[in-house]
């Protein structure tokens, strides 16, 4: 049982940064200036790096034999467990500066917390992601206050993101019983407690940036389940088509 | 508006407590964002302990025709090097 | 333009024959600034330019790990235009001015790039062939006699070698994989050989800047030389793999120790290089959309800065 539920919780931490990964991997080639094309990537890496340690480690918990690729490249988009944040398409930079932000500032309280857990790999895992999302939020954030800040179409791009990303964050701190499981085994943290200091944070960047937190409720969600946008299956279908037009290949 | 970002040049600083050195430059908007891009840019292989920019209008540089005078003059004192000094052979000096 | 002081130009050409370094400050005659930042900024260009046929398959990329080594890979490449568009700059000309040269398809870019990318394979294959070529040529430029340049080369060298390695051990993974994956590499060699070898440009005989680039010292070497070196190192490898090089041609002479090749299709790279390959309009949009699509980045950008340092100066 621990097992099932610790496995269910890795693919969720590990789906997030994949999908992230490949999203901002998108730019690349295609940013809006030399210098922001390499800062995207990086962060790109960083977040893929992550979730192949993530993804490694819950192929080892389940002990099915199944490594980072079999995970990332033979499930199907109802065996993901990513946010629903995460899987939108990229649009345009300030859309993805502000989804970076707001992943980053949910992650910067979590992953802290994370560093806590009672599983040793886990927590280190967290610890070197808690340094690489430190990066992230810093690049995010100072960003998103340049496009509140700036002129009058960076200011409207930066808000309507806002506007439309904002819904989605509800699915952050909802938990369900595989965290309260691993919450009593000491292996994650409540999700609960960590939503006023994240909100908080976005307050005080927003304000900076000249931008409103809007007020609009929650979407539903699912991502956690498996319920996802219509977005991720084309995601997948192309992330997916070499590794699966070639069962059983070595790369 | 001109969208033209200003230049930067950067200095890194390896490990090891040695001196910083020119890496190159960056344009950038302001301070934050040429930190930004050079970390990004000129440390992604563990190059550097300390990043230093500098907006590129501001460093002032010897002229080229400074050289003479400037630096020759360093160049023709032996005094100041360890090897013009003779000492018996088998003294330890330090 | 008043001529050019005589005596000037004979002590800047005595200065390269001592082999010094030429600095940003230094005096230098208007057709060596003039042809440095022609060379310079086709360089840069080609970097950036470059990330597109690769970045065409980072979305598919097989494995996390080939995921990783493509991106980090693509991102090296717009680390190294952006270096050699900050050593053009210190000519005294500004990057957004080479840029719009380029989106305006007046400036010129490498001929490689206007191929396009059209399996797997290509990503093992450019980085043995295309890394492979650009090393090559690298390493002679390390000691080009400006400055900036040489040091933009010497750090983009360092890079390179793994750029290089990452490709051929792509290619050695395919040549001993399924039958499909050994076609799918053959494909890929047989499509990319030959417009490497057109990466070193014409022969020396039709090459009308060489003369003056090898006078002073920017260019060590000359195109056929810089190709030869490319194919003898080639050959050996694409034997070790077991894929073959498509050129009957091909032929070890004992006496040079060269592997003497084929007629290369001229017409070919002329066409190329004048605009009308395989991919140059995909190429020259992609770059002007995503040029246009950042404008508003860099302005608000620009415009924060200039907001703030108002405000400072009236705190």
């Amino acid at each position: 049982m621990t097992n099932a539920n610790l496995f269910e919780y890795l693919l969720r931490l590990a789906d997030d940064r994949l999908v992230l990964g490949h999203r901002n991997s998108e730019w690349c080639g295609h940013g809006p200036i030399l210098e922001e094309d390499i800062a995207t990537a990086n962060i790109a890496l960083d977040l893929l790096g992550q979730a192949q340690l993530l993804l490694k480690l819950a192929g080892e918990t389940e002990g099915q034999g199944r490594d980072e690729d079999a995970l990332a490249y033979w499930r199907d988009e109802s065996q993901f467990r990513n946010l629903q944040l995460v899987e939108l398409p990229k649009g345009d930079f300030a859309f993805t500066v502000a989804r970076q932000f707001l992943f980053s500032a949910w992650n910067q309280g979590f992953l802290e917390a994370l560093t806590q857990s009672k599983h040793e790999d886990l927590a280190g895992i967290a610890g070197k992601a808690l340094k690489e999302n430190r990066y992230h939020l810093r690049h995010s954030a100072e960003w998103l206050i340049r496009f509140g800040d700036g002129t009058d179409e960076s200011h409207r791009r930066a808000q309507t993101a806002l506007d439309e990303l904002w819904p989605w964050t509800g699915e952050f701190s909802s938990e369900d019983q595989v965290d309260r499981a691993l919450l009593a085994e000491g292996i994650a943290p409540a999700l609960t407690p960590l939503r006023p200091p994240f909100e908080a944070m976005v307050r005080d960047i927003t304000a900076r940036a000249t931008l409103t937190v809007p007020d609009r409720p929650m979407r539903m969600t699912g991502g956690r389940t498996g319920r996802h946008t219509e977005y991720l299956g084309h995601m997948l279908a192309e992330m997916q088509i070499v590794a699966r037009s070639h069962p059983g290949a070595v790369w | 508006m001109s969208d033209q970002w200003p230049l930067w040049e950067v200095f890194t600083q390896p490990p090891g407590g040695k001196p910083h050195e020119h890496a190159g430059s960056v344009h950038a908007p302001d301070a934050e964002i040429a930190l930004q891009n050079a970390r990004d840019v000129y440390t992604r292989r563990g190059e550097a302990v300390s990043i230093w920019v500098v907006p590129s209008a501001t460093i002032v540089a010897s002229a080229p025709t400074d050289a003479g005078p400037f630096f020759d003059p360093g160049n023709d004192k032996p005094y100041r090097h360890p090897q013009f000094y003779k000492v018996p052979r088998g003294v330890k000096v330090f | 333009m008043p001529p050019e002081d005589p005596a000037k130009n004979k002590e800047f050409e005595a200065r390269l024959d001592r082999g010094e370094t030429i600095e940003p400050k230094d005096w230098m005659p208007e057709k060596y600034r003039k042809q440095l930042i022609r060379m310079m900024s086709q360089h840069a260009h080609s970097e950036v330019v470059g990330m597109l046929p690769e970045g065409n398959w980072i979305t598919r990329a097989p494995s996390l790990r080939r995921k990783i080594s493509l991106l980090a890979k693509v991102q090296d490449e717009g680390g190294h235009g952006l270096y050699i568009y900050c050593g053009t700059e210190t000519l005294g000309v500004d990057r957004a001015e080479l840029i719009d040269l380029l989106l305006a398809g007046t400036a010129k870019y490498s001929s490689i790039f206007n191929y396009p990318t059209l399996s797997w394979a290509d990503m093992g294959v450019i980085g043995w062939f295309v890394d492979g070529a650009a090393i090559v040529n690298q390493t002679a430029l390390a000691k080009a006699s400006y400055g900036p340049y040489a040091r933009a080369m010497v750090r983009i060298c360092k890079e390179e070698n793994f750029h290089k390695r990452q490709g051929y051990e792509l290619c050695a993974t395919l040549a001993k994989g399924t039958p499909a994956q050994q076609k799918m590499v053959q494909d890929s060699v047989n499509r990319w050989w030959w417009p490497s070898l057109m990466m070193f440009g014409p022969s020396d005989k039709d090459s009308p800047n060489n003369a003056d680039l090898m006078r002073w010292r920017v260019k060590q070497k000359g195109n056929d030389e810089l190709r030869q070196r490319y194919v003898n190192l080639t050959v050996p490898q694409a034997e070790a793999l077991g894929v073959t090089l498509p050129d009957p041609a091909l032929r070890h002479d004992k006496e040079s120790g060269n592997w003497e090749f084929g007629e290369i299709d001229w017409t070919e790279f002329k066409q190329v290089i004048s605009g009308n390959g395989p991919c140059n309009r995909e190429r020259l949009a992609a770059r002007n959309e995503a040029h246009a699509a950042g404008a508003w980045v860099r302005d608000a950008a620009a415009a924060y800065a200039e907001k703030h340092a108002r405000r400072e100066q009236v705190a």
